[in-house]
């Protein structure tokens, strides 16, 4: 691949990763007026898609204020602290088999360390502003982030047993020989997708910010583009993780052939986007005790299950 | 414990298909400003003051409305003309108080005093809340066509007088012996 290309692929990486974040707020809230019976945003040009962009001006408009309580080094320094992990993880995300930033050997614990690196950002920012209730948003996104951890790790090992490499590129290779990985690793995949919306706290496991009863959770404080930086960062995370749930799972640019394999990919993308929207439209919020039990008590002991008999099948079979 | 969190599991996957039904059904919305909706001849929204069957105006000023108004936004002043009939001098409502409760429509003996269907009356300053009489009256007999509190009552104006009205008998003479 030439110098050229790489530089396209970064810089489109970046620029259509913003921009779909930015397009994801207005979608999603259309999508779920869709679910809910109502029309949602449709005001500010066709459709209300100008929603996207009055958004992003409003937000980078608004006073950039620290409060005089804050960490101010710390305040200022966690927002941007998710949007550069969850940008990071997006440079191991194999388009096609050609179109890739990077296709390292180690890219899924390049993935796992990224989107770890994320509890960073909501935990500072919970502890630097120095009010109780962000406090307490971090304190929960920390537990959260890593108990669901431990098993949003330990159930990709099944598919990486089955395709016997790291590298994102690898698996999916694989997967046009031994079917979707959905199919024989599918505990796997029902674990790791609950495991990537806690990652990403989004509702229904949205607790670090739970506004019902911690104001707003984590960010309390924030506002203007320090806020705009998490919720960027939370949007972000969803499509990165339906993306890496894509690759993993459904086959990643496979597809019939009559259409380009990276329409595929961005296709499937497109539609674990739209159910986590309807996780969201559909699903309620867990009590956090019930969250933590479920986590250890169902999740843990299901992904090793799913380990052990995958690794027997793979051993003995 | 397995077959409790099995059937918790198939109770969310209901959920999320009945949402996404949903995506086939049509929006409740009514976008207001371009799609009127359709309000009831009844709803109570902007009083008016109406006028009978001769054009004269139906309220005699008996302050009743004012009475019944919880909040107290309604002021007149009771005057009579030449003829005999009662009228308010001034007749004033403060809408930046009114609730719509429509107490002063069911306190009105005369029909004259109602409520329609219309709410757009915003205003960018208060002052233009308080609607006076040239506001309120309007020409027509709103919801009770036909109805005039004089032809019906007893008082006696110019041109009608005592048992002249509508089924009312001749005044009785109490000073006659005659049954």
């Amino acid at each position: 691949m030439s110098d050229l290309v790489l530089y396209l692929l970064v810089f489109g990486t970046l620029g259509g990763a913003f921009a779909g974040a930015a397009i994801l707020v207005w979608f999603e809230r259309r999508l779920l007026g869709i679910w809910q019976d109502r029309l949602g945003p449709n005001r500010v040009g066709p459709l209300g898609i100008g929603l996207a962009l009055a958004d992003i001006i409003k937000l980078f408009a608004k006073e950039d204020w620290v409060p005089p309580f804050a960490d101010r080094f710390v305040f200022i320094f966690a927002p941007t602290a998710i949007v550069m992990a969850m940008l990071l993880g997006f440079t191991v995300v194999p388009y096609t088999s050609e179109l890739h930033i990077a296709d390292l050997n180690i890219a899924l614990l390049f993935f796992l360390g990224m989107t770890s690196l994320a509890v960073y950002s909501v935990l500072l920012g919970g502890l630097a502003s120095n009010n109780k209730y962000a406090l307490l948003g971090g304190l929960r996104s920390a537990a959260q982030m890593v108990s669901y951890e431990v098993f949003m790790g330990l159930s990709l090992m099944g598919v990486v047993m089955l395709s016997g490499s790291f590298s994102l590129v690898d698996i999916v290779n694989a997967q046009a020989e031994r079917g979707w990985f959905v199919i024989s690793q599918f505990f796997g995949f029902v674990v790791f997708l609950i495991a990537g919306i806690a990652e990403s706290h989004r509702l229904p496991f949205d607790l670090p910010e739970a506004e019902h009863e911690l104001v707003a959770g984590f960010h309390t404080e924030y506002s203007g583009m320090k806020f705009g930086m998490f919720m960027l960062g939370e949007y972000l995370g969803l499509i990165l993780i339906s993306s890496m749930i894509t690759t993993l799972f459904f086959g990643g640019w496979l597809g019939p052939g009559f259409l380009p394999p990276i329409f595929w990919f961005f296709f499937k993308t497109f539609i674990l986007i739209c159910f986590f929207i309807l996780l969201r439209a559909g699903i309620p919020r867990p009590r956090y005790d019930q969250l933590m039990s479920f986590g250890w008590k169902v999740m843990l002991p299901l992904t090793l299950i799913n380990l052990l008999v995958t690794g027997a099948v793979e051993l003995w079979l | 414990m397995l077959l409790d969190m099995l059937s918790a599991i198939w109770s969310q996957l209901l959920t999320l298909a009945e949402v996404l039904k949903h995506t086939f059904t049509k929006a409740d919305t009514v976008q207001y400003p371009e799609e009127m909706p359709y309000l009831a001849p009844r709803y109570r929204g902007r009083i008016v003051l109406t006028r009978d069957p001769d054009g004269h105006e139906r309220c005699v000023a008996c302050n009743l409305c004012a009475v019944a108004c919880p909040v107290d936004c309604i002021a007149l002043q009771k005057t009579e003309d030449e003829d005999g009939r009662w009228y308010p001098e001034f007749f004033r409502i403060n809408f930046s108080r009114c609730i719509m409760c429509g107490m002063c429509e069911e306190a009105c003996p005369t029909y004259s005093i109602q409520l329609t269907p219309d709410f757009e009356m915003c205003e960018y300053d208060r002052q233009n809340m308080v609607y006076e009489k040239e506001h309120l009256l309007i020409s027509g007999q709103g919801k009770y066509p036909g109805y005039s509190f004089y032809n019906v009552a007893g008082k006696s104006i110019a041109g009608k007088d005592k048992g002249e009205a509508l089924n009312e008998s001749p005044p009785v003479d109490v000073r006659s012996l005659l049954p």
